[in-house]
């Protein structure tokens, strides 16, 4: 039986360092581990470069972070019901890198399935094309979009075994399974914690060979 | 009935039966309120769900939200996916069509809804690829905005979330079709007169040959 990978919270917070690239996974905070989220605030860290489908809300999600300056760089594909991004852009303070939602999944998909990008129709045309290759394939014209890579990701499971094994219920999957695949680093929080054997196999939606740590945590 | 809900249910005459339909937030998933009777579409939410039911009131449900954060219902039919699968759905053209607003739109079918440089940058979210992937984009706006400008223009001015990629465009005034010739007028609303229509649009507009009407009641 391996070893389980549960972890604390406190011991969460030791692997945070300056100027990390971070995915969070999570769609309009939905599927992101607040209790997680709370814990990169404690640890102060500052300097991160934050991937995520959207700007989370002022006082929720990985908009905290981005409320309390911890934040350099954001990489998303929406921050409209996040008013403090638009805030501290103009300000200078923020770095805000727009991606559309199915490249954005695409290019962090590559990256954890060892491919050199995706070509994809998205965007030609528009601003999201500007110092991007395009090539054409058969007649058709695409954009050549990189993989995307982490430092750390930061998922949720609904629940999860104590081999990192999750399952997502309903919509908070989004961006979850894509994100392990793409950090060096993958921390899962999850809201109830099983022995193996009692998550079935067919219904895991986070592998746990790509988890490396496991942290309990309760709704917040 | 107020301009949001003339639009909504002309659109609403545009979906055919068990088609997959990705509605917009806003006024765009008001659509789903006017469908006539007898159809029935499939709704996906490009957060990871076909099956979408109604937005639901009361205590938030993380587990089932649509694309703008709120909690939905589900149909006995949902099924429920990851950000990949659920944009290969849109980009692969398995979504028959969409509904958008917009900021602007032109007659060439350029569409702009995701930035006021300078002022407003909310993002394309899922747009961009919505335009590029959906069998049938249309878009939806108010005739004119707030100071009596068109909304329909001749050519956008804001950064474009797509390119020529609109079929077709509805107002409380109007419903026009993008056509390789140009915009074409195939309806006006029951309360106008095309001449009206014509003076409130910067496009040029072509004429059906037979210029239908629609309901505002």
């Amino acid at each position: 039986m391996p070893k389980s990978k549960l972890t604390s919270i406190e011991d969460f917070k030791k692997l945070l360092k300056d100027d990390m690239t971070i995915m969070i996974g999570g769609f309009m905070t939905d599927g992101t581990p607040e209790q997680l989220i709370d814990a990169v605030l404690e640890s102060g860290v500052k300097n991160l470069t934050l991937i995520n489908n959207d700007g989370g809300y002022p006082e929720r999600g990985i908009g905290k972070l981005i409320s309390n300056g911890q934040v350099k760089t954001l990489i998303a594909s929406h921050v409209g019901l996040n008013p403090t991004v638009a805030k501290l852009m103009n300000a200078g303070a923020l770095e805000l890198i727009l991606v559309p939602q199915g490249t954005l999944a695409e290019q962090i998909r590559a990256k954890g399935a060892g491919l050199g990008g995706v070509l994809t129709p998205t965007g030609l045309g528009t601003l999201v094309q500007e110092g991007k290759q395009v090539i054409e394939v058969d007649g058709k014209k695409y954009i050549l979009e990189k993989p995307m890579k982490a430092d750390l990701a930061i998922v949720e499971a609904t629940y999860a075994d104590t081999f990192g094994n999750g399952v997502n219920i309903g919509t908070t999957r989004n961006f979850n399974p894509l994100m392990a695949l793409a950090a060096d680093v993958v921390v899962m929080g999850t809201y109830e914690v099983r022995e193996p054997g009692k998550v079935d196999p067919s219904s895991v939606t986070i592998h746990g060979v790509l988890v490396d740590y496991l942290v309990e945590i309760v709704e917040a | 009935m107020d301009a949001k809900q003339i639009i909504a249910k002309r659109v609403a005459l545009e979906l055919k039966d068990g088609q997959l339909v990705n509605l917009g937030i806003g006024l765009p998933t008001m659509v789903a309120d006017y469908l006539p009777e007898g159809i029935e579409v499939v709704l996906q939410s490009e957060n990871g769900m076909i099956g979408m039911g109604h937005l639901v009131d009361g205590e938030h449900n993380r587990n089932f939200t649509n694309a703008g954060g709120h909690s939905v219902s589900i149909l006995p039919y949902a099924a429920c996916f990851d950000s990949a699968f659920s944009f290969s759905l849109i980009r692969g053209g398995h979504v028959d069509c969409t509904v958008l607003g917009t900021l602007e739109v032109d007659q060439h079918g350029n569409i702009a809804n995701y930035m006021i440089p300078g002022k407003m940058v909310p993002g394309m979210g899922g747009a961009m690829d919505l335009v590029t992937g959906s069998k049938k984009v249309i878009v939806v706006t108010t005739h004119t905005d707030k100071n009596g400008n068109s909304k329909i223009i001749k050519q956008c001015k804001l950064p474009l979330t797509g390119v020529e990629c609109c079929d077709l465009i509805v107002t409380e005034l109007a419903v026009m079709e993008v056509t390789p010739k140009g915009l074409k007028l195939l309806e006006i609303a029951d309360n106008t007169t095309v001449e009206e229509v014509i003076a409130k649009t910067e496009a040029s507009l072509i004429l059906a040959d037979t210029i239908g009407k629609f309901s505002t009641n």
